[in-house]
């Protein structure tokens, strides 16, 4: 059995920027991650940041991701890759598959769960044949590996992971032949949609796919118009040339570790289902066990860090290495900085949701 | 407040743009060179003032206001277009000549044009307007990989003319 202060487990730009703070406090870290690589999504992220100087705004996700990287190395924070982490007592014992050969046990005094989310996708008749992938792994295939998963794509979702995924790879050199959009309004920023948009690609806002086609592959894809009840209208199928389906259909917390950890949850559809509850410290009902980024409810990069931060500084403040005063005072720091990115008609729903998880673990305490 | 035209086609429409504190007057455009803001929608970002030298462009406190430029200030220098993430700032002199208009414009694809290239000269529907000629292709270290382009085209389509059609 190894004993460590603090274990951090995912190696995106929550996990990472909550081992960068809690280093800095001298806390003794280990950060695990099942990929061959740190970082998380963050080098498959070729585009600008928004936010402002504090979130790094203006810089490619990639650069950041390199920024944490060199931060996370300068620190002398050890890092486990290729490490699958199987489970989580209550007394916080973790159990993980090093380097996917040997079974090790470890006790964390505090745990930080920073395990992302997973990408949804929907069925429809066709769906299995290949040229039918979630737009995570698209941009996963042109981002780090430098293959066009296909020459013409459809994508489904309209939020910022469809209109920047189609961005991208219109800038890899495939045609988008459409986006479609089930709601009757597009989902991401516009000034993301204006861009797709220029390049000339058309939206179809109320459809939705309703079959792939194809022998072997995908060859074309059919859409359908849907009603108010979101119900196929038929007669107005409409067939699209195409190879390739994205599907940007949301995301879920990846949350099974702070399942079997015992951590308490609640249902929040607008943070992609459920999440478990978590304090302003983002401490979980587990004393000992936070969580920061997408378990925590899906949003996106720049708040990951801000919460990993929120995570690292109290993670430190526990285990003695930071003054409850000075780990109160950078915690508000951050606090501005979340708000900031949660404020607007887009933050809003998010900024909500949060309140109300705060709302329950504060009841839960009287 | 809901753009219909931007969240159902994708664009805003000239009509959404107008509305919106960015986007300058027919007598702004007649001082020369100046920024062109495409920001109708309250997002969390403010790159674009705080790139702008010459402090001319306010977005403030909450983050999510939208840009306003003082364009008395604003002297069309092209700092914020590479700055802004959302690729929605262009540069535009509608006193160019008697003739034509000029435009400087982000642009993340390859292959990039030449100077002295006859392009075709898009719109924000990705429609093709009419033809221009490239005057300038930059990609200093600054703009991080976003090339800004400059183009003239015929001033009877000043308004439509945001982009260029990809090679």
């Amino acid at each position: 059995m190894i004993k460590i202060p603090l274990v951090v487990i995912g190696a995106g730009p929550a996990g990472l920027s909550a081992a960068i703070e809690a280093a800095k406090s001298d806390v003794k870290v280990l950060v695990i991650d099942e990929n061959s690589k740190p970082g998380g999504q963050m080098f498959k992220q070729i585009h600008k940041f928004f936010g402002s100087k504090e979130h790094m705004a203006g810089t490619r996700g990639l650069d950041i991701g390199t920024l944490l990287l060199k931060e996370t190395q300068q620190l002398g924070i050890e890092v486990w890759l290729n490490s699958e982490v199987c489970g989580i007592s209550k007394d916080k014992t973790i159990w993980v598959i090093k380097n996917k050969e040997v079974s090790v046990n470890i006790e964390a005094e505090v745990i930080i769960l920073a395990t992302g989310g997973v990408e949804n996708s929907i069925s429809f008749s066709g769906w299995t044949l290949p040229g039918v992938m979630t737009a995570g792994a698209a941009q996963t295939m042109i981002n780090i590996h430098r293959v066009l998963p296909g020459n013409k794509v459809v994508m489904l979702g309209s939020g910022n992971v469809g209109v920047i995924v189609s961005y991208q790879l219109l800038q890899s050199g495939a045609d988008v032949a459409a986006i479609i959009e089930a709601a009757p309004y597009l989902g991401g920023y516009g000034v993301h949609t204006a861009k797709v948009c220029r390049a000339g690609v058309p939206f179809y806002t109320t459809h939705t796919i309703s079959r792939a086609l194809g022998k072997t592959c995908v060859e074309a894809v059919e859409i359908v118009q849907l009603d108010s009840n979101r119900k196929p209208v038929p007669g107005t199928e409409k067939i699209i040339e195409a190879d390739t389906i994205c599907l940007a259909t949301g995301l879920t917390p990846l949350v099974e570790l702070a399942w079997t950890a015992g951590c308490q949850f609640e249902y929040i559809p607008e943070l992609g289902g459920h999440v478990p509850l978590q304090d302003s410290r983002m401490e979980t009902t587990v004393k000992g066990i936070y969580v920061a980024g997408d378990i925590s409810g899906v949003e996106e990069a720049s708040t990951a860090m801000e919460e990993g931060k929120l995570a690292g500084v109290n993670a430190s403040v526990k285990l003695g290495h930071l003054g409850k005063e000075q780990g109160e005072k950078q915690s508000s720091e951050i606090w501005e900085n979340l708000n900031a990115l949660r404020c607007g008609v887009f933050g809003e729903k998010r900024r909500k949701a949060k309140d109300r998880l705060l709302l329950l673990v504060k009841e839960m305490m009287v | 407040m809901m753009h219909a035209h931007l969240k159902k086609v994708g664009s805003p429409s000239l009509e959404e743009l107008q509305n919106s504190p960015g986007y300058p007057s027919k007598k702004d455009f007649s001082r020369g060179p100046i920024a062109v803001i495409e920001c109708v929608e309250e997002i969390p970002c403010n790159p674009c003032e705080t790139s702008c030298l010459k402090e001319a462009i306010k977005i403030g406190n909450p983050i999510t206001n939208l840009p306003c430029i003082d364009f008395e200030k604003c002297a069309g220098c092209g700092i914020c277009v590479s700055a802004c993430p959302g690729l929605a700032i262009y540069i535009k002199d509608y006193t160019y000549s008697d003739n034509e208009t000029l435009i400087t414009f982000p642009f993340e694809y390859f292959p990039l044009p030449e100077v002295g290239d006859t392009v075709i000269m898009a719109g924000r529907m990705g429609e093709a307007i009419c033809k221009g000629r490239i005057t300038k292709v930059s990609h200093g270290k600054m703009n991080d990989h976003t090339t800004l382009i400059s183009a003239v085209y015929p001033k009877k389509h000043f308004d439509e003319v945001v982009t260029m059609k990809r090679i």
